[in-house]
């Protein structure tokens, strides 16, 4: 028998210390939906969802009743809807997103992803009308998530995407003010994309993947945190063998949570993503793990150097524990979800240029940070380039998750709610990018790409 | 199908009798028991097995539950599987 010691061990972690199966996401494959008349398209997607995903969320409950492990999310990724989309005879694309919508009630998932588009090196005519379509689905749509994909390593950055994104967060911003602009929280540009990412609002469903599969997405920061609290003072070594120790553990969970999800959906499981995801709650805090080490508030330096061995021993712990890793997997430092990120953006030591510095050295990027409402596209823009540049030559994922607050400026504050948490107005630069980002085209692929 | 039950909270007498009842009752098999008191909270870890169980798993997490907090006490189930994959290589 297990001894006690380990059992209660595990209770605490779920009790007190926010452990939990962050997500399970069923992807579905919508190729076989395409259709020349919209409506019979949308009809299919509707139709195939609702039959691949319809017991997930009772399968999910059930199993966190017998294991005792909360599963926070169950979700739907699909495959990006323009490649499905470019096969109908319409201009108008938001029909799409109210399909995965009806579909995502109907199925009473949390969240559905993959209204998307990959446009690294160049856009089709469904691209364009799928970015297009972006601000009035995210504002007529509930919980649909939408993403494109401007840049990777293999094929440069497409700066017109880049330049259009701007615009299309201003635009989503601008129809979603009543609620702060909360279109832009699932809206998100991607460097490196990942096909098989079960996080949102970045999830789809890659065109490599199987028709259906289940991904699970690990959390713990409160497990880490209360794990380096009995090693205060210890040197790093000890710091990063106590955080593979644990993530080791929490990883465990996850792939019996997602195996498990797997046999009894009979859908084949695909990855387990290895991610340090917070939430707003107190003690389930990515950047109290960051002070933990030894920083007075996340931000200061020393914060990369932190980070970067944090991301690191998450993953050298979690990849034994997993048949398969995959998604984004690293800590993720979404400001407006994280209670320490909060207090660290409102006191003014966590910068834009600092989480900038921090997303080259874990996953993913800048993620639900909120700027002040009259940051111009371009602006925008241009921090979609730099984070897009970071991802592209370093190989790795990086993502943009901005909300220009309408109305708002620094110093205010953003209430989402729930797992989206608030976020503080955080400055940015005020200086003009404009003709920077008005050049367009492409920006090419670093040498190290051609590995050929 | 073998589980974990455990009960967590102030000591008292019958504490143990109690539970036992209650999983006799759903022709739950107690296969396991170790308890400890410390500071005055009691701790009592059972392996269980669960094969003949009357009920659904969901129902018999959810009588001990109601039957723990009637009585002041913190009572779970959970498949064994979970510690094993957290704390076994």
């Amino acid at each position: 028998m297990i001894n006690s010691n380990e059992i209660l061990d595990t209770i605490r972690m779920i009790d007190q210390q926010h452990l939990d199966v962050r997500t399970v996401t069923m992807g579905i494959s919508l190729l076989d939906c395409c259709d020349a008349d919209p409506q019979r398209a949308c009809g299919k997607i509707y139709d195939k969802i609702v039959r691949s995903a319809r017991d997930l969320v009772k399968t999910g409950e059930a199993i966190e009743g017998e294991f005792g492990i909360p599963i926070v999310n169950k979700r739907i990724s699909v495959t990006p809807i323009a490649l499905v989309a470019g096969a109908s005879e319409t201009e108008d694309y938001v029909p799409f997103a109210k399909a995965l919508d009806a579909a995502r009630a109907e199925t009473g998932v949390n969240f559905i992803g993959g209204f998307s588009a990959l446009v690294q090196k160049g856009m089709t005519p469904a691209d364009e009308r799928l970015i297009a379509a972006i601000p009035q689905a995210l504002a007529e749509t509930e919980l649909v998530c939408a993403s494109v994909n401007v840049g990777s390593t293999k094929a440069g950055i497409n700066m017109d995407a880049v330049a259009r994104m701007g615009r299309v967060i201003k635009d989503t911003a601008a129809r979603t003010a009543d609620r702060g602009g909360f279109g832009c929280a699932k809206l998100v540009v991607f460097c490196n994309a990942v096909e098989d990412n079960p996080f949102m609002a970045g999830a789809f469903h890659g065109v490599s993947e199987a028709d259906r599969v289940i991904n699970v997405g690990v959390s713990g920061p409160g497990v880490v945190h209360h794990a380096l609290q009995a090693v205060k003072g210890a040197p790093f070594d000890v710091v990063a063998e106590t955080v593979k120790k644990t993530a080791f553990r929490v990883t465990r969970m996850g792939q019996l949570v997602a195996q498990e999800a797997s046999r009894r959906l009979g859908v084949p499981f695909g990855i387990v993503d290895l991610s340090l995801a917070p939430t707003p709650a107190v003690g389930d805090s990515v950047a109290r793990i960051l002070e933990e080490m030894g920083l007075e508030t996340c931000g200061t330096h020393g914060t990369t150097a932190a980070l970067a061995l944090l991301n690191d021993a998450v993953k050298k712990g979690g990849v034994m524990a997993s048949s398969s890793v995959g998604g984004l997997s690293g800590a993720f430092i979404p400001v407006s979800e994280d209670e320490g990120m909060i207090a660290a953006a409102k006191s003014g030591v966590l910068t834009l240029d600092k989480l900038e510095a921090m997303t080259c050295v874990c996953s993913v990027g800048l993620d639900m940070i909120a700027v002040p409402g009259d940051t111009s596209a371009e602006t925008l823009s241009a921090i979609i380039a730099d984070e897009a540049a970071i991802g592209m030559v370093n190989t790795k994922t990086t993502a943009v998750r901005l909300i220009p607050a309408p109305g708002m400026d620094v110093g205010d504050t953003v209430e989402f709610g729930g797992l989206l948490g608030s976020a503080p107005v955080m400055p940015v630069h005020r200086e003009s990018c404009a003709e920077f980002i008005a050049r367009g085209g492409r920006i090419p692929a670093p040498m190290h790409s051609l590995k050929n | 199908m073998r589980a974990i039950v455990t009960v967590i909270g102030k000591d008292r007498v019958g504490i143990i009798a109690e539970v036992c009842a209650l999983l006799a009752g759903h022709q739950v098999n107690v296969l396991d028991i170790s308890q400890t008191v410390l500071q005055e909270y009691f701790t009592m870890i059972m392996l269980v097995d669960t094969a003949a169980c009357t009920a659904s798993f969901t129902e018999l997490r959810d009588c001990l539950r109601q039957a723990g907090e009637s009585q002041g006490l913190d009572i779970r189930v959970q498949r064994e599987d979970i510690f094993n994959a957290m704390h076994r290589i």
